[in-house]
């Protein structure tokens, strides 16, 4: 075999996660009340429009995901060796992004590099003068003709990307229109989704899209890969803060008396520790305990991995407190009115109220500040990465982009594209996540849940 | 007297088109009451709003007139109609708790309106706050006028509000529903300062109600409204004496009276329809049993009788003489219910001295520092397959003793004995079985049904819970039963509860009651969220409930006309003790305790007699 899947704990976690989702997803196909939200979701195109945007970046994360490593040419004692080197998938589909590094700045869609440098020439003369790249451009042999073929690629590969988007609305047409969804917009975003993929896919084969950073890593790549970062960051964290926000939130609400008084200790004390201190004390701990126990990882790609891993379980630990502070209130208004009275008269056990009475009625709250929680992650991770508490430094994140970024920014003539590009992309997922998390919680309202038309 | 107000023609619509307020006109006159008498969501106040410009987004005015002393209202600048509202109309709402700003004082409000209105500021406003509010009868108002409304009660905040809209010196005033939200007894004070009021100034009143009794005391005219439009117009005497619309009719039948006792109220059928679903033809054809062809198929006109009298129903167009147009209800001659046995059967449930206290703690350490005595000392008996009712103004402890018969909120002392069984201090597991045996249904149909779960869900919980019926499948036929009881289609099963109107889902909380077959049914205020009409069949069907299945009821209530139809026997409440105690009969026709006298003179009647009344001063310590 001339590879070996890996499995990393962050990628166990989003296979779990991804399992629930399918499972949960083919139980509620089962039972038609359940469906009928998910259908009305359907039917909004603002939801559809943004789950489109969503699993864009799910697949790119998810390709991300599927980790292996390659064998080498060399063998020891008859066993193939593999690379220490970890690849996804993805990094295998974007091979090229990811193999041409030029030698440090240049500038989105350049030909040269952005400072200057000395060079000398065959007959000695030492010239000053912007260096061309090595990779970005090199099909060109005068500078200006750059713009003319930026944009003759530009336009081709968006042609070619509006075919396919074609094709593909046309083959799908019927079968969106039988199930009544938003056709007109999924088909519009569908078109502008692949126009921009294409003319991307086929500028990226000769420059760099979004420019190289220091190190010269093409920035494009960089994007994309942050991508599973900021989604696992997002999600396992989540993973993490929602039972114990949730369970610990509607038991003190419901329950009140020293089981409230524990809960709210508990809370109000943690949320007044700093909480920058208190994860980087426990990264800290954690780092150390990595470093000390070289053995437990065989590349160094599980190792930052398990130190994500553990950010997400810490960010989550701390991160709980808002949310619980907020499904307590809830609880408090929802316990005296009279159905979880009713229920009491007929001794239900608290727990089947708390589970079937209080539990439905505070999900929109739960989703809504889920979503939002999600890109205070995600730029929490940002913030640890800049103290340096934060993801492993080898570890690409919308995180350590910015933290690279931010020392550029004050350069002259200033380097802007890294940050605009973990900007641009940051916006788009958290704005999406947030638009299709609104149409979700409108859907389940239940004063729009209706089975039929009363007369 | 020339009219102070002419409204013509108003349509009122949603942006989608369906009319809420479809073509009314009326006018009144100078220091006159009119009523808009109607159901809720038949467009009463969005009538009011119309008429000051203040619809909420998506309600727009389609078409009409409205003029106030021959200015066009709905021709006026905004500019100029600010200065319109609050000055020469001004308005008072039904939630006095919500209608002032909680972070001023009182007298800041009214200054508020004083400056916008007349111009007066500094000392002189100040004044005249006092003033206003010593005129709507607020005593110690020096005191009063610096504070905030949380520290005054609902009946004083509604004086507040009059006195605010009086600031303004206006022609007109609206009241919607002025005093849906306060106590019987408040409720005679706030409706007395409003007629001295209007005899002092000379202003008229349009007053927006759903009450009868109120109508009865209060209107020298009165429009009926259904459905967005008004179906007949009369004035107080005219309509009390001769009602011409079947559902004008069929609003004063459904009263529940101490004279229907034996006898089902007559209720009428289904609620009123949704807004625009009905484009032509008569609104309450659906509803009404007078109706012939023509109903449903032309919208009928306005008729105007000889003696003014005017109503919108093919009755009475020239061309439909000769029907039965039903003058007085035909009421079914033989009485549905047998009356109950006089004898006495034994009690069901026995208490004794209960009393429920809550402590008041304060500090740090929480230190009890005394009590609120909710009920204190509390003693009755409900017999077997009667009904005791229990009367009170809010916060008596009604309520809280309701809630602590059933172990809710535990009771501080005495006891409670359930067929010879002793309730209090039994441990979890002994109460879960004596569980089924008492049940409630609560008063808000809105708020007892969780949102998330479906009818049958809702139905089968007690079930399982306190382990009746073993499986499933007999459970589901257990639910088809009920739901057949309470008059429910079976379909319904499936639905969630907001699909349902108010009195549906008032039946779905009984049902969920039933579910467990219990023997005693607590029923807190199980009717005042509703409309008359639908009322009238919620007592039906406790009724005939009681008939069928031997039941017991408490039923907890403040209105003591359903005390006379539904009662056997009452007790009256007053602060945590019981003050009264008899046959229905005694208690209501020769009342001895003062409270009870008091109570019992306060509610406005319908046959428009203004007996001598005994006004209780002063609000609930």
């Amino acid at each position: 075999m001339s590879f070996v899947p890996v499995m990393l704990w962050s990628d166990a976690l989003v296979f779990l996660l991804l399992l629930a989702g399918i499972a949960s997803a083919w139980y509620v196909r089962q039972r038609e009340h359940l469906l009928l939200p998910w259908r009305r979701v359907a039917t909004s195109s603002v939801a559809m429009v943004s789950l489109l945007v969503l699993s864009f970046f799910l697949v790119v994360g998810l390709l991300d995901t599927l980790h292996y490593r390659v064998a080498l040419p060399e063998q020891s004692n008859g066993k193939t060796v593999y690379s220490p080197e970890v690849l996804s998938v993805f990094d295998k589909l974007v091979t090229p992004l990811r193999a041409q590094t030029e030698k440090t700045y240049s500038a989105p869609l350049a030909v040269t590099l952005y400072a200057k440098e000395s060079t000398s020439d065959a007959s000695g003369n030492i010239l000053r003068d912007y260096p061309r790249l090595r990779y970005g451009g090199v099909h060109l042999t005068d500078e200006q003709q750059r713009d003319g073929d930026v944009l003759w690629r530009g336009l081709t590969g968006a042609l070619v990307g509006l075919m396919v988007g074609l094709a593909i609305v046309f083959g799908s047409k019927r079968w969106l229109a039988q199930r009544g969804w938003p056709l007109r917009a999924l088909l519009i975003a569908t078109l502008i989704i692949s126009a921009l993929i294409g003319m991307t896919v086929n500028l990226a084969a000769a420059y760099h899209v979004l420019g190289t950073d220091k190190v010269g890593q093409d920035v494009l790549y960089l994007s994309l890969k942050s991508i599973r970062t900021g989604l696992i960051i997002g999600t396992v964290t989540t993973l993490v803060t929602l039972p114990l926000a949730l369970l610990l939130g509607i038991a003190a609400g419901y329950l009140r008396g020293w089981v409230d008084d524990v809960i709210q200790y508990v809370y109000t004390v943690l949320s007044s520790i700093p909480s920058v201190l208190l994860i980087a004390a426990a990264v800290l701990m954690m780092q150390v305990t990595i470093d000390t126990h070289p053995q437990w990882f065989d590349t160094s790609a599980s190792r930052a991995d398990l130190r994500l891993v553990f950010l997400c379980m810490i960010l989550g630990v701390t991160s709980w407190t808002g949310l619980c502070r907020l499904l307590r209130g809830e609880t408090l208004k929802l316990r005296e009115l009279e159905y979880i009275q009713a229920a009491q008269a007929f001794g239900v056990s608290s727990f089947r109220i708390l589970t079937r009475h209080i539990m439905p009625n505070v999900m929109h709250i739960v989703l809504i500040s889920l979503v939002m929680d999600f890109s205070g992650l995600v730029l929490a991770e940002a913030v640890l990465s800049y103290v340096g508490v934060g993801v492993d430094p080898s570890m690409i994140s919308f995180g350590t982009m910015i933290n690279a970024a931010r020392l550029e920014m004050g350069r002259e003539p200033m380097v802007w594209w890294a940050l605009a590009a973990a900007f641009g992309f940051m916006l788009v997922l958290v704005l999406a996540a947030n638009l299709f998390a609104d149409a979700v919680r409108d859907a389940f309202d239940p004063r729009f849940n209706r089975t039929e038309v009363v007369t | 007297m020339s009219a102070l107000l002419e409204v013509k023609n108003l349509v009122t619509r949603l942006r989608n088109g369906a009319r809420i307020v479809d073509d009314i006109s009326f006018s009144i006159r100078a220091g006159e009451t009119f009523a808009l008498l109607g159901e809720s969501g038949c467009g009463k106040s969005i009538t009011a709003l119309s008429l000051l410009r203040l619809l909420p987004d998506g309600v727009v005015r389609a078409g009409g007139t409205a003029l106030l002393d021959d200015i066009d209202l709905f021709g006026l600048r905004e500019r100029e109609m600010r200065a319109v509202r609050g000055g020469n109309v001004a308005m008072i709402f039904q939630e006095p708790a919500l209608s002032l700003n909680p972070v001023m004082t009182v007298g800041q409000q009214i200054a508020e309106v004083l400056a916008l209105h007349q111009g007066m500021g500094g000392a002189a406003a100040q004044q005249r706050s006092v003033k206003l509010l010593a005129q709507v009868g607020i005593s110690d108002v020096t005191r009063r006028v610096a504070e905030y409304p949380f520290q005054l009660s609902g009946g004083m905040k509604q004086r507040v509000m009059i006195a605010m809209a009086l600031a303004g010196q206006p022609k007109l005033l609206i009241a919607d529903e002025p005093t849906t939200a306060l106590d019987v007894t408040i409720q005679a004070q706030v409706l007395q300062l409003l007629r001295d009021t209007q005899a002092a100034s000379g202003m008229s009143l349009l007053l927006i109600t759903h009450d009868l009794g109120v109508v009865a005391e209060m209107a020298h005219q009165v429009g009926v409204m259904y459905a967005g439009q008004i179906v007949e117009q009369a004035s107080r005497t005219q309509l009390f004496a001769q009602p011409l619309h079947p559902y004008t009719q069929k609003l004063f039948a459904a009263l529940p009276h101490a004279a229907r006792r034996n006898q089902p109220l007559v209720a009428i059928p289904g609620s009123v329809p949704p807004l625009g679903s009905i484009k032509q033809g008569c609104r309450f054809t659906a509803r009404c049993d007078k109706a012939w062809s023509l109903c449903s198929e032309k919208t009928p006109d306005w008729t105007v009788l000889e003696d003014g009298q005017g109503v919108r129903c093919h009755l009475y167009a020239a061309d439909a003489a000769g029907r039965d147009k039903g003058e007085g209800i035909r009421v079914d001659a033989a009485p549905r219910f047998a009356p109950s046995p006089l004898s006495r059967p034994p009690s069901l449930l026995q208490v004794k001295d209960l009393r429920v206290h809550f402590p008041i703690r304060k500090g740090v350490l929480q230190r009890v520092v005394g009590q609120v005595k909710a009920v204190d000392g509390v003693s009755l008996e409900i017999p077997q397959g009667r009904t005791l009712a229990l009367v009170g103004e809010s916060g008596c402890g009604k309520t809280t003793l309701g809630k602590a018969l059933l172990q809710l909120i535990p009771p501080t002392a005495g006891s409670v004995q359930f067929a010879g069984r002793e309730l209090i201090g039994l441990g979890a597991g002994e109460l879960r079985t004596q569980r089924a045996t008492m049940q409630m249904v609560f008063q808000d149909p809105y708020a007892s049904l969780n949102p998330k779960m479906r009818v049958a869900e809702i139905l089968e919980e007690g079930m399982t819970a306190l382990n009746i019926e073993s499986n499933s499948a007999a459970r589901q036929a257990h639910i088809d039963t009920l739901l057949e009881q309470v008059g429910l289609a079976r379909s319904s099963k499936w639905r969630y509860p907001h699909e349902f109107s108010g009195g549906q889902r008032q039946r779905i909380a009984i049902a969920r009651a039933l579910a467990v077959s219990p023997q005693l049914l607590i029923c807190d205020e199980p009717t005042s969220a509703l409309d008359v009409s639908v009322q009238a069949q919620i007592l039906n069907l406790l009724k005939s409930l009681q008939q069928k299945l031997g039941l017991s009821y408490l039923f907890i209530t403040h209105n003591l006309a359903v005390v006379e139809y539904i009662a056997h026997e009452v007790c009256v409440m007053y602060l945590g003790r019981i003050v009264e105690r008899g046959t229905a009969e005694e208690v209501l026709r020769a009342p001895k305790h003062p409270y009870t006298q008091a109570l019992l003179s306060a509610v406005p009647r319908i046959d428009g007699a203004r007996g001598e009344r005994i006004r209780l001063e002063g609000d609930l310590p």
